[in-house]
């Protein structure tokens, strides 16, 4: 498959304007099942360097979905449609290849691993991140320096590093915790899943301070929210709304407040109607 | 691609299966009262030994091999063994006069003694097939009134204290391979720590088969006398071969009033190869007894090796207020068979004891806990708490629990739980998503799981057992 | 060294026998087999003489084999026992001596009296559902044979229990319930075993129950005994279940303390079918019931429940095995004991999961109370998992009332023995909620309370009459 091309034609054919960054993502009528059900249903998205973009949408749209499929969960299919990231065909590669390419994701419902602290975890994922990028293994110093520094940035409690990866966290712990993870791997890709669920408004603020701080021209947020409260604290560059596994509908931020005004209902009705 | 991981990494050498070229004094093959004789006399035993030793060779005539474990163990012929192999230099007075060899044998094993000794500060009694090679630290030990030597050096300097707790905690009539070590033991180790002496470092043995067609049927017996303590550490390998190696052993403790004994093993003979050839049979009796009131007794074990391993480390809760430990991490890969866990038997008042098992298996294996908390009428207030976990990697392995509670008692509370899972997948996802392959996830995830033994371990033998794990398991996912 | 000889690993051989109370036995079948024979179903005696063959090899259980541990039969089943072989009529009337409706039950009521099922005139029967065969195994295994020769024996393993090869050698006759395809009973069964005699006894019965695709029926159980000699019911019971039939079967024990009751009760599902077990020992002497759930189908609910109240002497052993051999299936287990006095509790929870049984989750819980010093707990699960893709657990303890909220209680005022009353039917509240038919779980909470009240101590007859 010759993916420039592709690339090329896509950027052309963007409805939004004013995009200038290299493209670092790109999704062509992605289809994808769970257990033999399709939830995405053609999805195209093109996301490009130095660029947030919001996607919302009503329960059970395929959120989630999305993120799953972009980070090779094996619970879910791809039955049609191409995904290249960097000119590279995503799908072709493991989920630690992907996050080895620079595709993070902060998960909806981070996974305890009981037994295994935060540091061997970190340690060992850094490490890989080195390995698959023909570097070498970095300094127990340099390390533990990294470790003090990106702590810093969520305001993580030194004792959260020494237990075992997410036990015993309270849910807002566990979404600064993947934040904190986020900051040590560096991603050029990370993709936030429903990260403001179950977060009180300061934990909520020291997130997103945290994805702010990381923002940089080079590299680019898919954000995936039900609301536009996470909005307010990470400014959306574009925001877009996902309805029955397709983006039905794409603008700026001010399409995120409509939405918060008026619900959903008025957007399943425009998808039927054009049906 | 699961598939290529736990192919590859199931391929993972045994690194320990060399075999050291040493000359060796074996005795033939088979076993009657003149080869029980015979050993006898080889180790110049006083007569009350070697009545013993035939005594114990005559129960074991009447007895079979026990059934009721979950295990499918060949037919052995125990008259195609030799019961009796030395390395033929024996008896070294120092360091110097130790084979060079055997000193590289151990070397390879990464228990260099001089290091040990200077470093590390553990006193090292090796156990090469049967006879005990060389202990450290004697002198530095003797300055305490710790005697740390080997069995027979104990039978020659100190009859009484042998003769007076040897078979005292496991009698020879006990089961069918405690009478046959009982016959035929031939080496091992012997600790007696005095009253009031805490044992200023740790105390370790290795043990190693060497030989072809040998058992090895060491015993150690370890005393900790009032208000003592002491902690001891068991390390066990084998080389690769073809055959099947018997290993029978006996450990006896007896925990004196006041006084607490930490007993820690990571145990890992030869497992056989991918198809199940060869492999020691490892039979083990371990038994410790809290004698006095406020004695305590922890075992720690780590299993990975062995092709069948038969063998349950128990605490005799005796005196009042006595408590014991129990915690193990089982692993089985390829066809290994284990059928692995504890007895605690409380007799005194307000005793207490805990267990916790992680069973891990993989392959074709199969990994059984089995574990016996008995009650006795007159133990009041007892309390045991038992956790039993285990962990199944690959659709074709077998994990199996079989908790015996047996309360006579009403002031008792014993309570039991147990779980049997699948490695979780959302575990591993989470590491692939951080970038870690699905092969050191599994790793990462198995020590995680096992920490809370390994953490018992003290530090060198801990670092082993983790490295032991990620060879044994790593990728291990079907 | 007295003390340490006794905690060795206790050996099992894999034969065991109760050397030499099998010889009486051996001998009446040997010299009465020809009118065992002539007084049963040509059916039921296909596999007679292999059963008794089998029998002689087995003997009867010691506790020596790991089945049968926490079960001693030797004292139960020495001494003389009279059989009724040539199937005389029990001089009974069922209906005076008990009077058996739970308050609230409709219910259709059937009796069996010692071995034999003992045919009545009740009007509430005549209702039941068109192709619905309920009576004698004996008779409808010579109405129809077909039906009985393809299940008859089919569950019961002969070869690996000799008090089952026993009952295959001896039983002449039980209950027989055959609910075909779709037909839902609208009422419970009721079935009511009456244990009477003058002389010391012997009762060996066989149950076999069938239930087509899609059929649904509830079947209590109540055992009794009457009078004062010692009685022993050895009864195997066979259950099928079809595709997606729902079945739930209540045992309610309330015998006299010269009982020994040793049940054997095979369940086979098929897939999508639903079972509720739920095995009660009220009042009892010496009671052993073997459950086995095979579930041969995917997509099966099983529920497994039972709680035992015992003292004086009294001994109640449950040994159950579920075996999953099918993906996709859910087993729950939950056993309860209260045991006070010298009584003797055993259980065993066998759980086994066949490579093939993915995505299986079962769990099972077992807890004990002991009340005395003297009182006995026993307990071992077994859990055998040979599937990767599983959710397993179980916990068992035993212990004491919790004190603490003995305390709560007697601080607002509650006397301590009404506190410990409260916690001890708390205990076995959730056994009882697993009761289906609302009626009988009313009365049973009324019988558990009374029995831990210790009104029920001494044996009264048929306590569900009152």
């Amino acid at each position: 498959m010759n993916t420039t091309n592709n690339n090329q034609s896509q950027a052309q054919t963007s409805p939004l304007l004013g995009r200038t960054g290299e493209p670092l993502l790109t999704i062509k009528n992605l289809h994808a099942n769970v257990n033999g059900k399709e939830i995405l249903k053609g999805l195209d998205l093109t996301v490009r360097q130095g660029e947030i973009h919001a996607i919302m949408g009503p329960n059970g749209a395929g959120k989630s979905t999305l993120a799953s499929v972009l980070t090779g969960n094996p619970a879910f299919e791809v039955t049609h449609g191409s995904v290249t990231f960097y000119g590279k065909d995503l799908l072709e590669l493991s989920p630690e290849q992907r996050a080895n390419e620079g595709i993070f994701l902060s998960f909806q419902y981070p996974v305890e691993i009981p037994g295994v602290s935060m540091v061997n975890f970190m340690r060992t994922a850094i490490n890989e991140q080195r390995k698959y990028r023909g570097l070498d293994q970095i300094s127990a110093t340099d390390f533990l320096r990294l470790m003090r520094e990106k702590k810093e940035l969520v305001e993580m409690d030194n004792k959260l590093a020494n237990r075992s990866v997410n036990e015993g966290f309270s849910g807002g712990e566990k979404k600064r915790n993947e934040i904190f993870q986020m900051a040590m791997l560096d991603p050029s890709l990370s993709i936030l899943d429903e990260t403001d669920s179950g977060l009180d408004i300061d934990a909520l603020r020291i997130v997103a301070n945290g994805v702010n701080k990381l923002k940089r021209p080079d590299n680019a947020s898919i954000v995936i929210t039900h609301y536009q409260r996470l909005l307010d604290y990470i400014i959306p560059d574009f925001v877009h709304v996902l309805y029955d596994g397709k983006i039905v509908k794409s603008g700026t931020k001010d399409l995120a407040f409509e939405l918060e005004e008026r619900g959903y209902d008025w957007i399943k009705q425009e998808v039927e109607e054009t049906r | 691609m699961a598939e290529d991981i736990l192919h590859e990494v199931t391929q993972a050498d045994y690194k320990y299966g060399f075999t050291t070229d040493i000359e060796t004094d074996i005795i033939p093959i088979g076993l009657n009262e003149d080869v029980v004789r015979l050993i006898s006399a080889k180790k110049n035993e006083p007569d009350w030994l070697l009545e013993y030793r035939l005594k114990a060779y005559r129960h074991w005539t009447t007895m079979k091999m026990p059934e009721w474990a979950q295990l499918k163990i060949p037919e052995i012929n125990y008259q195609n063994i030799s019961y009796y192999a030395a390395p033929r230099k024996n008896a070294p007075k120092n360091l110097d006069e130790v084979d060079p060899e055997l000193l590289n044998t151990f070397n390879k094993l990464g228990i260099p003694l001089e290091e040990q000794m200077a470093l590390s500060g553990i006193a090292v009694d090796a156990v090469m097939d049967s006879v005990s090679v060389k202990t450290t630290f004697k002198e530095t030990l003797a300055e305490k009134g710790i005697i740390f030597c080997s069995f027979s050096e104990a039978v020659e300097h100190h009859p009484d204290l042998v003769r007076k707790y040897m078979g005292s905690v496991v009698p020879h009539t006990d089961n069918f391979y405690a009478a046959l070590n009982t016959a035929v033991f031939s080496d091992g180790s012997f600790v007696y720590i005095p009253k009031g002496v805490r044992c200023p470092m740790e105390l370790s043995t290795y043990f190693r088969i060497n030989a072809i067609n040998t058992g090895q049927f060491e015993r150690t017996l370890i005393i900790a006398d009032e208000d003592s303590y002491v902690s001891y550490l068991e390390g066990c390998t084998a080389p690769m071969r073809d055959e099947n190696q018997l290993h029978a052993a006996i450990v006896e403790i007896v925990v004196q009033k006041n006084a607490e004994v930490k007993y820690s093993t990571v145990q890992n003979w030869y497992p056989g190869d991918k198809e199940g050839k060869g492999g020691v049979y490892n039979f083990v009796t371990k038994r410790g007894l809290c004698k006095g009131d406020n004695s305590k007794l922890s075992w720690t074990q780590v299993e990975t090796g062995s092709a069948i391993t038969w063998k349950y480390p128990s605490c005799i809760l005796q005196g009042d207020n006595s408590s014991a430990e129990f915690y193990s991490v089982a692993v089985t890969n390829h066809h290994q068979q284990a059928d692995t866990g504890t007895k605690m038997i409380h007799l005194g008042k307000n005793t207490s004891s805990h267990i916790l098992s992680k069973g891990i298996s993989a392959g074709v294996s199969n990994n059984s806990y089995r574990g016996l908390v008995r009650v006795a009428a007159n133990a009041e207030n007892a309390r045991n708490f038992s956790q039993c976990d285990s962990l199944l990697l690959g659709d074709k392995c077998g994990a199996h629990t079989f908790p015996y509670m047996e309360v006579n008692n009403d002031s008792a509370i014993v309570e039991h739980e147990a779980t049997t899972s699948k490695i979780n997948e959302d575990q591993i996802f989470y590491c692939n998503q951080r970038g870690i392959s699905t092969e050191d996830a599994v790793g990462l995830i198995v020590n995680g799981y096992a920490k809370e033994v390994i953490n018992q371990l003290p530090m060198e033998f801990a670092v082993e057992a983790q490295k032991l794990l990620q060879i044994t398991l790593e990728g291990s996912v079907g | 060294m007295e003390t340490i000889k006794n905690v060795s690993v206790p050996e099992v051989s894999l034969s065991g026998k109760l050397e030499g109370l099998e010889q009486q036995y051996i001998d009446l079948y040997k010299q009465y087999h020809e009118q065992i024979k002539q007084h049963s179903a040509s059916v039921m005696n296909l596999s007679r003489d292999v059963s008794f063959g089998l029998f002689e090899q087995l003997g009867f259980p010691t506790s020596k084999l790991e089945n049968y541990k926490y079960t001693d039969l030797k004292e139960p089943l020495s001494g003389e026992y009279g059989l009724n072989l040539n199937r005389l009529k029990i001089p009974v009337n069922p209906y005076e001596v008990f009077k058996c409706d739970v308050p609230g039950i409709h219910s259709y009521l059937y009796f069996v009296v010692n071995d034999g099922f003992y045919p009545v005139n009740d009007t509430r029967n005549e209702t039941l559902p068109e192709g619905v065969i309920i009576g004698s195994l004996s008779q409808m295994a010579e109405v129809h044979p077909e039906l009985i020769e393809n299940y008859y024996g089919k569950l019961s393993n002969t070869k690996k229990d000799g008090l089952v090869a026993f009952n295959g050698a001896f039983a002449q006759d039980g209950f027989f319930m055959y609910v075909p395809k779709n037909v839902q009973l609208d009422r419970p069964v009721q079935l009511i075993n009456i244990m009477r005699s003058d002389v010391d006894f012997m009762a060996n019965s066989h149950n076999l129950i069938i239930l087509g695709e899609g059929a649904k029926a509830q079947l209590l159980v109540c055992d009794h005994t009457v009078d004062d000699v010692r009685f022993l019911s050895n009864r195997v019971t066979e259950v099928f279940i079809g595709e997606n039939a729902t079945y739930e079967h209540y045992k309610l024990e309330n015998t006299h303390t010269k009982t020994t009751n040793l049940s054997t009760l095979l369940i086979d599902q098929q897939a999508s079918s639903n079972v509720l077990g739920n095995i009660i020992t009220l009042h009892n002497g010496v009671t052993r019931n073997t459950i086995e759930i095979d579930i041969d189908g995917e997509n099966c609910e099983t529920l497994l429940c039972g709680m035992a109240i015992a003292d004086k002497k009294q001994q109640v052993d449950n040994f159950t095995s579920i075996i999953h051999n099918q993906p996709n299936s859910n087993s729950r287990e939950l056993f309860k004991y209260v045991l006070d006095d010298m009584s003797k509790g055993g259980f065993t929870g066998k759980l086994y999961v066949a490579r093939d049984a993915q995505k299986t989750s079962a769990f099972q819980t077992n807890r004990n109370i002991l009340l005395n010093k003297s009182a006995k707990m026993r307990t071992k699960p077994q859990l055998e998992i040979y599937a990767d893709d599983v959710k397993c657990s179980h916990g068992a303890t035993i212990g004491q009332l919790d004190e603490t909220a003995k305390f709560y209680m007697q601080s607002r005022g509650i006397p301590e023995k009404e506190a410990r009353l409260l916690l001890m039917y708390a205990f076995t509240g959730d056994v009882i909620e697993n009761i289906r038919i609302d009626a009988l779980q009313d009365r049973i909470k009324l019988l558990v309370e009374k029995r831990l009240r210790g009104e029920l101590s001494n044996y009264e007859g048929c306590v569900i009459c009152q």
